[in-house]
């Protein structure tokens, strides 16, 4: 669990994951795409995310994709969420959600 | 090969054994996958449902069973009962259990061939996470979080 707090504790390594929670499945030429950072650097990073498993990867022919492993903080939320405020909690995140949304 | 939606992995302590009967026993499934379990005689070419175990009858997910290797591989197919008939809409399972390091096995779950922004692709991407650790918790403590 201490792996994934730390992998989490770093903006350009949640910058990858949402990438990843926005088209999911991608190479690492196409990660770097969009981020101004040198492919050693986002290697790096995915290291990380990989050793947290927050990040799987596939082979594909030649090409290795990434995915985002969500289970993790899942089970992190296990561990203080009890099965009934879940919905409770989803309910308040999506109020949340949509009346921030009509702000903009 | 089409490149999967989804791929989920989760480490449990457990022997593959246990984590294939977790998945494919219908009355373990029912002591932690949220009220259901998984019914079939899984040989390849036969059906399997996910039924609901407080309204038995009651499918909320069918499909065939297409690689039955117990324990380390399991493919299926995966619809909607009302959408079983339509190819666009019937996913593929596949589910791995490796052997890794202290015990423990590597548990991967990929979902693939699921129709774009479908009801079925955001249910399923809120739900293998939670079964994922349901499966965990419940193999390695005997408690599941969500029954």
């Amino acid at each position: 669990m201490d792996k994934v707090f730390k992998a989490l504790a770093d903006e350009t390594r949640r910058q990858l994951l949402d990438r990843l929670h926005a088209d999911n499945g991608q190479t690492l030429g196409q990660l770097c795409a969009h981020l101004a950072m040198t492919r050693q650097a986002v290697t790096k990073h995915l290291v990380l995310l990989e050793e947290a498993n927050l990040v799987v990867t596939v082979r594909r022919g030649r090409e290795k994709l990434h995915y985002l492993n969500p289970v993790p903080i899942n089970e992190i939320a296990e561990r203080w969420i009890g099965k009934f405020e879940r919905h409770r909690l989803q309910a308040l995140s999506e109020l949340k959600q949509k009346l921030e949304s009509e702000d903009e | 090969m089409s490149k999967p939606s989804f791929v989920y992995v989760t480490y449990i302590h457990a022997t593959a054994e246990k984590v294939w009967d977790g998945i494919t026993d219908p009355a373990m499934a029912a002591q932690y996958w949220g009220c259901h379990r998984n019914v079939s005689d899984w040989k390849a070419g036969s059906k399997w449902e996910h039924e609901r175990t407080d309204q038995p009858g009651v499918v909320d997910i069918v499909g065939k069973v297409i690689e039955s290797d117990r324990p380390r591989r399991l493919v299926m197919t995966w619809a909607n009962p009302a959408n079983a008939a339509d190819p666009e809409k019937v996913s593929r399972v596949t589910i791995d259990v490796e052997p890794h390091k202290d015990n423990a096995v590597k548990v991967t779950v990929t979902h693939s061939e699921l129709e774009s922004d479908s009801d079925m692709l955001r249910g399923i991407s809120k739900g293998w996470p939670v079964v994922l650790s349901a499966l965990k918790s419940f193999l390695e403590t005997g408690k599941s979080s969500l029954v």
